[in-house]
């Protein structure tokens, strides 16, 4: 209870409220522009916040990722088009829904579902959080390493139909980070004799190149779509929302699944979208009505996936290991203000952590109570034509650059990786292997460091219950996608 | 959803235009990469290998070479979708924004922030193809906005351009600190 309350403080203050306000509408709005996505926001966001204290910053952040889905179900379920990429299964049964003249219905339960499942994620991190405290310590530099890893197999192998491009793209970002002068013996690598290539290069310049500049290149690159808004009813919101009560079954399940994904390094929305939905469909009684309007459908793919970035936090808070590349971008924001996520703090600033829980369930309530007063007006937004949208997207951008140190050559180099990044988003290669291996390979590289000095065999490196956990799941998850492929192969080979 | 259990893991059945075209450029810069290993990074003596300079740029480099060429060849078997070089010169044109981008960065320290900003948001939104009073009035707001909102209000670190040096004291300080 102490906790609670100490938690309750830090979060009582009206820098953090307005953040939080600030942070949960502009991601709404966020979500509901497609072509823009937290991502995006995120990354432009992400060096103002670095003059502002953690916890302020932080539930900025934190406010952008959290509500983000819930505007993206808006245009998924109005227009066909998901505002964020997590938000694309919506549109299989939100949009028949609204061709039905289901609008509200549709989007009523969306918001629920939505609330649903991120009330759920956290009411699983308060419980877990006393687990949590009691584990966290027990992971030494080894079981960090291993930990570390099992993200960077599962980016991998959980990229479906792009498993290779997933493959070199994280080792290219595990490359990306070894640039520089490195710690232990000072010698140069990769710097080509360059001074400017010295310090490395900076994670917040790629991250403003690969996800917020390629993207203004796309939408200045393609045509306006023109969207025709459907007629939304003025009332009938909260009996649609209410309707989630006959979906309870599904939406914890979808819930769950979410969490677990949210939870483990590298799955995330999308894993969990599909468990859930897939789930949704086998167990329901009217299967053949998914794709075609089924409310159960919007359940299950808006209960996953706002269940995920709560439980995200869990491997970024206890660990210091990010889930996917929103919780990379956060974990720049605690190195910037030397606030260390690792198992020291769960011992040492619980009531932090437990803070951004709070800030978490306030952020849910905000947006659904924005939600319910303006959606009519949230609908305008979409109509931004893409280009006018690429424009403000560039705008934003260079702040982000820029400010870090006025320096031309860093805009330069966030250009260099925008356009690789529009080659990326143009030939449907991923994005986010080269954030995580750029985060996650750093921190492997020194943990292994850290972690030899004490292994003489390699059965000393997996010899502790944890660590031999962890690697146990990296086999398995390697040895089950091989044997997917194989299946795969001969069910090709088959139909031949 | 069936659609996606049916999509192979590993090897996609079409590939985009362009793909096996950049698949080659990749494989060809991580073999180059790889190659300079001995000279770009260096081995300290009487260190294990988990502490070695060279180990983690080694582990990165084989692993990018050995995945693009998997990938390649994956490329390579899979039906191709035309349009290869239209496609090149999609990622060719987007080097114009980069260009305007970069302009517009190289402009803030010689006219200041609130020139280049309403200067690089006009112009885009021309360059788009928007020509209504209506779009440029928007662009005006919204180059306004950011301006206010992260040089005025949050004060985030940008410098003053150098025709400010020309403005009365008073006027000076004002445009320095706030645009």
């Amino acid at each position: 209870m102490d906790v609670f309350l100490s938690g309750l403080e830090i979060i009582a203050r009206w820098d953090v409220i307005a953040a939080l306000l600030v942070g949960s509408i502009g991601g709404v709005m966020v979500g509901a522009m497609p072509g823009v996505g937290a991502a995006v926001a995120i990354a432009i966001m992400l060096p103002a916040t670095f003059s502002l204290e953690p916890i302020v910053g932080l539930t900025a952040l934190l406010g952008i990722y959290g509500s983000s889905m819930f505007g993206g179900a808006i245009p998924a379920i109005l227009i066909n088009t998901p505002g964020t990429p997590v938000n694309a299964l919506t549109t299989y049964d939100g949009y028949p829904m609204t061709r039905r003249g289901e609008a509200r219905r549709a989007l009523g339960l969306a918001y629920s579902a939505s609330f649903f499942g991120g009330i759920f994620s956290i009411l699983c991190l308060i419980l877990l959080a006393p687990i949590l405290a009691r584990i966290a310590p027990m992971f030494g530099a080894r079981e960090i390493f291993l930990a570390a890893l099992l993200g960077i197999v599962l980016v991998v192998v959980t990229h479906r139909g792009q498993v290779l491009a997933a493959g070199m793209l994280v080792c290219y970002g595990i490359f990306l980070k070894t640039v520089g002068l490195e710690g232990a013996g000072y010698t140069q690598r990769y710097t080509f004799g360059q001074t400017w290539l010295a310090s490395g290069i900076d994670l917040i310049v790629v991250v403003l190149g690969l996800f917020a500049l390629s993207q203004a290149f796309i939408l200045l690159s393609d045509k306006d779509q023109k969207y025709e808004l459907p007629p939304l009813a003025k009332s009938g919101f909260f009996s649609s929302m209410a309707e989630i009560f006959r979906f309870k079954r599904v939406a914890t399940v979808a819930s769950s699944f979410g969490v677990i994904c949210g939870m483990i390094p590298g799955v995330g929305e999308f894993m969990s979208q599909f468990m859930s939905y897939g789930y949704a469909q086998k167990t329901s009684k009217t299967p053949d009505l998914f794709g075609k309007g089924n409310p159960e459908g919007i359940v299950a793919s808006e209960a996953a996936n706002n269940s995920v970035p709560a439980a995200a936090m869990i491997p970024l808070l206890a660990l210091g290991i990010p889930g996917e590349e929103l919780t990379a971008m956060m974990l720049a924001v605690f190195y910037v203000h030397n606030v260390i996520p690792g198992p020291q703090l769960f011992q040492n600033q619980l009531d932090f952590v437990v803070a951004l829980y709070i800030a978490l369930f306030v952020l849910n309530v905000l947006v659904v109570l924005f939600l319910l007063v303006s959606t009519n007006s949230l609908m305008k937004v979409m109509l931004i034509p893409n280009r006018f949208l690429g424009m403000m997207i560039l705008t934003f951008s260079l702040i982000g650059v820029y400010s870090l140190r006025n320096s031309l050559k860093d805009c330069a180099i966030a250009a260099a990786f925008g356009v690789f990044g529009f080659i990326l988003k143009r030939l449907n290669w991923p994005t986010s292997p080269i954030i995580l291996g750029m985060v996650l390979g750093g921190l492997m590289e020194a943990k292994l460091r850290t972690a030899m000095a004490r292994v003489e065999t390699p059965w000393d490196f997996i010899n502790r219950p944890i660590a031999f956990v962890l690697f146990s799941m990296i086999v398995i998850a390697i040895v089950l996608h091989v044997m997917s492929v194989v299946r795969d192969r001969r069910k090709a080979a088959g139909h031949v | 959803m069936e659609h996606d259990n049916a999509t192979p893991h590993v090897f996609p059945d079409a590939r985009k235009p362009g793909e096996l075209f950049y698949s080659m450029v990749f494989l060809a810069t991580s073999a180059a990469l790889l190659s300079m290993i001995f000279w770009q990074t260096s081995v300290l003596p009487g260190k294990g290998f988990a502490a070695q300079p060279r180990t983690w740029p080694l582990i990165s480099l084989s692993g990018m070479t050995l995945f693009a060429l998997a990938n390649l060849v994956a490329t390579s078997r899979s039906a191709r979708t035309p349009g290869r070089w239209q496609e090149v010169v999609v990622w060719v044109r987007s080097l114009e924004y980069v260009g305007w981008y970069l302009l517009y960065v190289a402009a803030i320290p010689a006219i200041g922030y609130l020139a280049a900003t309403l200067a690089f948001c006009l112009f885009m939104t021309w360059r788009a193809g928007y020509r209504s009073g209506l779009a440029f009035g928007a662009a005006t707001g919204f180059a306004l906005f950011v301006v206010l909102l992260f040089k005025s209000l949050f004060n985030v670190k940008i410098p003053g351009g150098a025709v400010y040096e020309y403005l009365p004291d008073t006027l000076r300080y004002i445009m320095i600190r706030y645009f």
